[in-house]
């Protein structure tokens, strides 16, 4: 079943078109990603998906409901976990459960107990009672995510779901996720970090300036867009680019950068080999397996979005 | 609505406490530091009543006005800047409409607090003639919708909250000072005076001077009321207005 089906999909701030015309389909069960640099669309995307944004164009249908017409009835069975965290500071961690849980008209009684659960579940029951102020910034996470499981939805949206987040907070963030998914939760997240979308999600799209440039899950994108290996090498001196002509015509594609060269190749031994035959010394070599990050950087560029 | 009007209560369980104390010892002060001390100096008291007898009703309107101002502020200021509380209930199945009056239904409650524990005192000091004096729990309520309302919009509007002290100093202050708190509005120039009927509280302090004396209004009660009541539906309107815009984007 679709739960979100977006086509021609646009969102115009005046002159500004954040969004131009996505196609998107969501199905039941999945871990579906946007990825892309800042400012590529992907946090109004989620906020038309969310239903606090109304699309200016084209067709948007979440839960087989417009959200134009429906927006707190889909609400009602979706789950957002902001870019932000914007939990109650002055309220307790479990109060910041329970209220939120009558905001979708949960009796009293039912929503501790589920508080309860919650808390259990993203491991927070010994600051049950303890105010949210002094939490760290995995912690709050965490609570937040169980705060968007507190009607038990439908589609969890994620925005950037561990930025800003140490790395054991990450961890443990991907593994409750990762949690939810077993349990047949559909997530929706947008991301900038190339390892948790390898890590959560099933498919993705890779967004840029508005449009979806790539889609597919993350084994296809890599298949498509990059090689299987990537050698990276570096050479002394003052620029790289004067070792390039002579590792022309090595694998698929040659990336010169300032501080190093990338080689994008099926095997990346024998390009090593290779390089040493034609008598190039670099001061270190590095055989890795393609990654999404080489596929969103050949998709979405290297410079700098600000 | 109810919803979220139980989130501001849940909230306010917390500091309740010190806010009841400032809402009993605020009166307190004011009461005997302007009834007794200024009081002493007004010879034969205001319009036939005691000087203190006379300006409680006042000060207990500039009360309710002074509550629903302050809990419409940096509160709604911060919900939308700080904490960002109203995107988390944006979010939820909630309409702009429950989120804005669940917050109003809050203040009013506030205010009506504040209010009740101000009659108390007051009652205690004996300047109550009336039985009406009761009244003024609901007059304060209308009151503080009246000023509470345009003070969400606005709260809602600006994007630093040093407005919100330019609000205080040029809005809460002068309004307190002219509108027949401390003395009668007629003994002010004519500009002045209709200023004073122009904005809301020389309503409100009309009101509960007659509430708590038992004494006629200046104005009838019907043209007060509808006076106040427009000021809140245009400060309502003002609100909803701004709180879509951030909220619905």
């Amino acid at each position: 079943m679709t739960l979100i089906h977006a086509r021609g999909l646009v969102k115009r701030f005046g002159d500004f078109t954040a969004v131009d015309g996505i196609d998107v389909d969501v199905e039941r069960g999945e871990a579906f990603g946007f990825l892309g640099p800042n400012g590529a669309g992907k946090s109004s995307t989620m906020r038309m998906i969310g239903c606090v944004s109304p699309p200016t164009d084209g067709v948007l249908r979440i839960l087989d409901l417009d959200p134009r017409t429906d927006g707190p009835r889909i609400r009602a069975r979706l789950g957002v976990c902001p870019q932000l965290d914007n939990l109650d500071i002055e309220l307790t961690v479990r109060e910041n459960l329970t209220t939120y849980a009558r905001f979708f008209g949960i009796p009293r009684r039912v929503a501790r107990s589920r508080a309860d659960e919650l808390l259990e579940f993203v491991q927070l029951t010994e600051r049950a009672d303890s105010k949210v102020e002094p939490l760290s910034g995995g912690m709050k996470r965490r609570l937040t995510i169980a705060r968007a499981m507190v009607n038990e939805p439908d589609i969890v949206l994620l925005d950037e779901p561990t930025t800003g987040l140490d790395p054991q907070a990450r961890h443990l963030v991907w593994e409750r996720l990762f949690r939810l998914k077993q349990q047949g939760v559909t997530l929706v997240l947008t991301t900038h970090y190339m390892d948790e979308a390898e890590q959560l999600c099933d498919r993705l799209v890779v967004m840029d300036g508005g449009r979806i440039v790539a889609e597919g899950s993350p084994r296809a994108l890599i298949e498509r867009y990059s090689t299987r290996e990537v050698v990276e090498l570096r050479f002394h001196g003052e620029s790289q680019d004067v070792f390039a002509d002579k590792l022309a015509g090595l694998g698929e594609r040659v990336e010169v950068l300032p501080d190093r060269i990338l080689l994008y190749v099926s095997d990346g031994d024998a390009a090593v080999a290779e390089v040493h035959r034609r008598s190039l010394e670099p001061a270190s070599v590095l055989v890795r397996r393609s990654s999404l990050e080489d596929v969103f950087l050949h998709l979405t560029g290297r410079t700098l979005v600000d | 609505m109810r919803s979220v009007l139980e989130y501001h209560l849940v909230g306010y369980r917390r500091t309740w406490r010190s806010s009841a104390l400032s809402s009993f010892v605020l009166p307190l002060l004011t009461m005997l530091g302007f009834g007794l001390g200024v009081g002493a100096y007004v010879d034969g008291g205001v319009q036939g009543v005691p000087y203190l007898d006379w300006m409680v009703p006042g000060l207990i309107a500039s009360t309710a006005m002074q509550v629903a101002i302050g809990d419409s502020s940096w509160p709604v200021f911060g919900n939308f800047e700080w904490m960002k509380v109203y995107f988390a209930q944006a979010a939820a199945p909630l309409r702009v409409v429950d989120i804005l009056d669940g917050h109003l239904a809050f203040v009013v409650f506030r205010t009506v607090v504040s209010t009740g524990a101000f009659l108390g005192v007051a009652a205690a000091f004996g300047t109550l003639h009336s039985g009406w004096a009761v009244t003024t729990l609901g007059i304060a309520a209308l009151l503080g919708l009246a000023v509470a309302t345009p003070t969400f919009g606005y709260a809602a509007s600006v994007h630093s909250d040093s407005y919100l002290a330019i609000l205080f100093r040029l809005g809460m202050v002068p309004m307190s000072l002219f509108s027949g708190v401390f003395f009668p509005v007629e003994a002010l120039p004519g500009v002045l005076r209709w200023v004073a009927y122009a904005l809301p509280l020389w309503h409100g302090v009309d009101l509960s001077r007659a509430a708590t004396l038992g004494t006629a209004p200046a104005w009838p009660v019907t043209g007060h009321v509808l006076y106040l009541a427009a000021w809140a539906a245009a400060g309502w309107w003002l609100a909803y207005r701004q709180f879509r815009r951030r909220l619905v984007v």
